[in-house]
């Protein structure tokens, strides 16, 4: 089953005839995801990887029937397609776009909340479930099917986390990215809730990186889960006052480092990993 | 993007928030000429940095001869590293009372939100800190912009009897932090004299992302930061001496930790971002070898976007000229390819995060 997708989800790409968009379309119907269209203001009445092409997110709901959109519309346009998705329904909003204005998240942020869609991301990898559906970016390859929910703030090291399950033979029930901005849409709290009321996730993996306090704002649901977590967290090698590379990893006045993370989990009785690999003893111990 | 004193202030003008006369001015002879014309001045030392009062960069002087003697000596200065190019030549304007006004994002509000203190001048952090029940803090919400009632409630928690102008103060700084894309605005200390309130100091830090839509021209440094930024990537200069080149921030993170964790160093944090190309692998590569710090270099490399053959190609172009052992970790797409590009050359390869850190930990430990 797995959270938030399923082969059922039928997909609409944003920003389909780009170089990225393209690409990873493809790369999406090879993992079995239904991606059902695409749109690009200007662009409408054509065709990619055999998928009809709209000139807006209105005109395809009208020839399909998506409730989900992808995002690969670069960062000055990308919050546009995002108040257009909200404003046509869909459910759920993954932005893979790095580099949107903060300004422009935090006014789609107040507009979301109004609203019933959900978002993932921005400057997100996405989010899969083995054997049914894939909307994003992460390798087709990696993914096992199984039951250990993964949730993390970063793209690469989700894939290298998961891969490293997958080959020790832990699979997942679904791999969720949230995305490495100040303002995103979904927290780890969000996806923690849906791993803890999806009966095939049976024990989750979060990755927490420095910046902000959205990892220590998930301590008090996950102490009151049924279900083990899993958590590692990255940058305890990190400067102060510099940005790692996410617009979101700055540890600024004092608050976000990695170190106050770890021990804010441990006084609180959760797993800490010390390495990706320290993470799959972890889990088999934890089943 | 952090603005200078000055820059900062400018833009305040233009939105008629009140600010003393000044002159920027490099040299002492500027800084003369400028106190003749202005009386008494404060002489001002520009950097992008705080702690410059206690630095010694801020000073008084009654007389030109005083401000000539005053700027030479803080012309001279380096603050933190940063040496003093230009200095802020202001008319002074003495103070009765020193209050703090700023707006900042609150991350976990995912809005602006102002802060307003009565108590100025000093250091906020302190504040917040040790008396927070001084400072007042309203969020915003960024689809309605500020309320009438919210800036008169931020006025009078500063000084009730000089709401009307504080109003309108607050007003413009939150266009201001709008108009112009910014991660903080701050005026500190904002400050109440007999001819009024005045904004005493400013501070700007601008959004990155939003570069491409406003008008600020990024001051050359001629950093290995500026030339990683120019070319797509993202490079922060550390004290170690492991190079580090990866795709990805969370990864790159990742990496940094495990050579600590191994007993390494790590010379600097570099993401490549996602999709990189064999030239900026090239360029990557070139800019952390130059580090003279650098006596090994870790590639740790996840292919989604990035492809793996694409990298050895960077890599292969490069190697011969930096003499500097490597370890290379490939996967992902493409990743057969890139290894065996990569395996006539006899480069060291790893197949993990881990096993990449400790091989390039233990290069440092045979040499």
């Amino acid at each position: 089953m797995g959270i938030l997708i399923d082969k059922n989800t039928r997909v609409l790409v944003q920003g389909i005839t780009g170089h990225e968009g393209s690409l990873q379309t493809g790369q999406m119907i090879d993992f079995g995801t239904n991606i059902v269209g695409g749109v690009t203001p200007g662009k409408g009445g054509s065709l990619v990887h055999e998928r009809p092409v709209f000139d807006s997110v209105n005109e395809a709901l009208k020839e399909t029937d998506a409730n989900a959109s992808v995002i690969f519309v670069p960062p000055q346009f990308a919050a546009d397609s995002i108040f257009e998705a909200i404003d046509n329904g869909i459910e759920l909003i993954v932005c893979i776009t790095e580099g949107i204005p903060v300004h422009d998240m935090m006014r789609v942020w107040s507009y979301l909340k109004t609203s019933s869609s959900r978002l993932l991301g921005p400057n997100c990898p996405g989010i899969t479930t083995p054997s049914a559906s894939k909307i994003g970016i992460m390798p087709n390859h990696i993914h096992k099917p199984g039951n250990i929910g993964v949730v993390s703030r970063s793209g690469t090291l989700t894939y290298e986390i998961v891969d490293m399950l997958s080959k020790n033979d832990i699979g997942q029930s679904t791999s969720v990215g949230i995305g490495g901005d100040p303002v995103n849409g979904t927290s780890f709290v969000d996806i923690l809730e849906l791993f803890e009321d999806d009966s095939e996730t049976h024990a989750v993996v979060m990755v927490g990186e420095i910046g902000g306090t959205t990892e220590e704002e998930s301590i008090d649901f996950i102490k009151q889960m049924s279900k083990p977590v899993i958590s590692y967290i990255v940058g305890v090698s990190a400067p102060p006052g510099k940005t790692m590379g996410h617009a979101g990893a700055i540890i600024s006045m004092g608050v976000g480092t990695a170190l106050e993370k770890i021990q804010a989990f441990e006084k609180a009785g959760i797993t800490v990993a010390k390495s990706p690999s320290d993470i799959v003893q972890l889990v088999k111990n934890s089943l | 993007m952090k603005l200078y004193e000055y820059a900062a202030k400018e833009i305040f003008s233009k939105y008629d928030i009140p600010i003393p006369a000044s002159t920027l001015v490099s040299d002492a002879d500027g800084a003369e000429e400028a106190a003749r014309k202005m009386g008494e001045v404060v002489i001002k030392a520009q950097v992008l940095t705080g702690g410059r009062g206690k630095a010694g960069g801020i000073a008084r002087a009654s007389s030109p001869e005083e401000a000539n003697i005053q700027a030479k000596r803080i012309l001279g200065m380096s603050i933190k590293g940063f040496p003093v190019k230009k200095v802020l030549i202001e008319e002074y304007r003495e103070p009765i009372k020193e209050m703090y006004l700023g707006i900042t994002i609150d991350r976990t509000k995912k809005s602006p939100v102002i802060m307003a203190s009565p108590q100025g001048g000093i250091d906020i952090e302190e504040t917040a800190k040790n008396s927070p029940e001084q400072i007042t803090m309203m969020h915003i919400n960024p689809l309605t912009g500020i309320h009438e009632y919210q800036a008169r409630m931020l006025a009078n928690s500063l000084d009730r009897n000089k709401s009307p102008e504080l109003i309108n103060i607050i007003k413009k700084l939150y266009c201001v932090f709008i108009d112009n894309d910014c991660q903080l605005v701050e005026i500190n200390p904002l400050a109440r004299t007999k001819d009024g309130i005045i904004a005493l100091d400013g501070k700007m830090v601008i959004d990155d992302n939003a570069l491409f839509r406003q008008d600020f021209s990024q001051e050359e440094t001629g950093s290995l930061e500026e030339l990683a930024r120019k070319n797509g990537m993202s490079y922060v200069g550390l004290d170690g001496e492991i190079g580090c080149i990866v795709n990805g921030a969370g990864l790159a993170m990742a990496t940094l930790d495990m050579i600590k964790h191994y007993g390494g160093t790590p010379a600097n944090f570099m993401d490549v971002r996602a999709g990189a190309n064999a030239q900026q692998v090239k360029t990557a590569l070139e800019i952390v070898s130059s580090n003279k710090n650098v006596k090994s270099i870790i590639i740790n490399i996840f292919g989604g976007l990035t492809k793996c053959d694409e990298v050895a190609k960077g890599i292969i172009e490069i190697f011969p000229e930096i003499k500097i052992p490597l370890v290379v970790r490939l996967s992902g797409t493409n990743e057969l390819e890139g290894r065996a590009m990569l395996g006539k050359y006899g480069i060291q390869m790893a197949s993990s995060t881990e096993e990449a850190a400790k091989g390039v930990v233990g290069l440092g430990h045979s040499n």
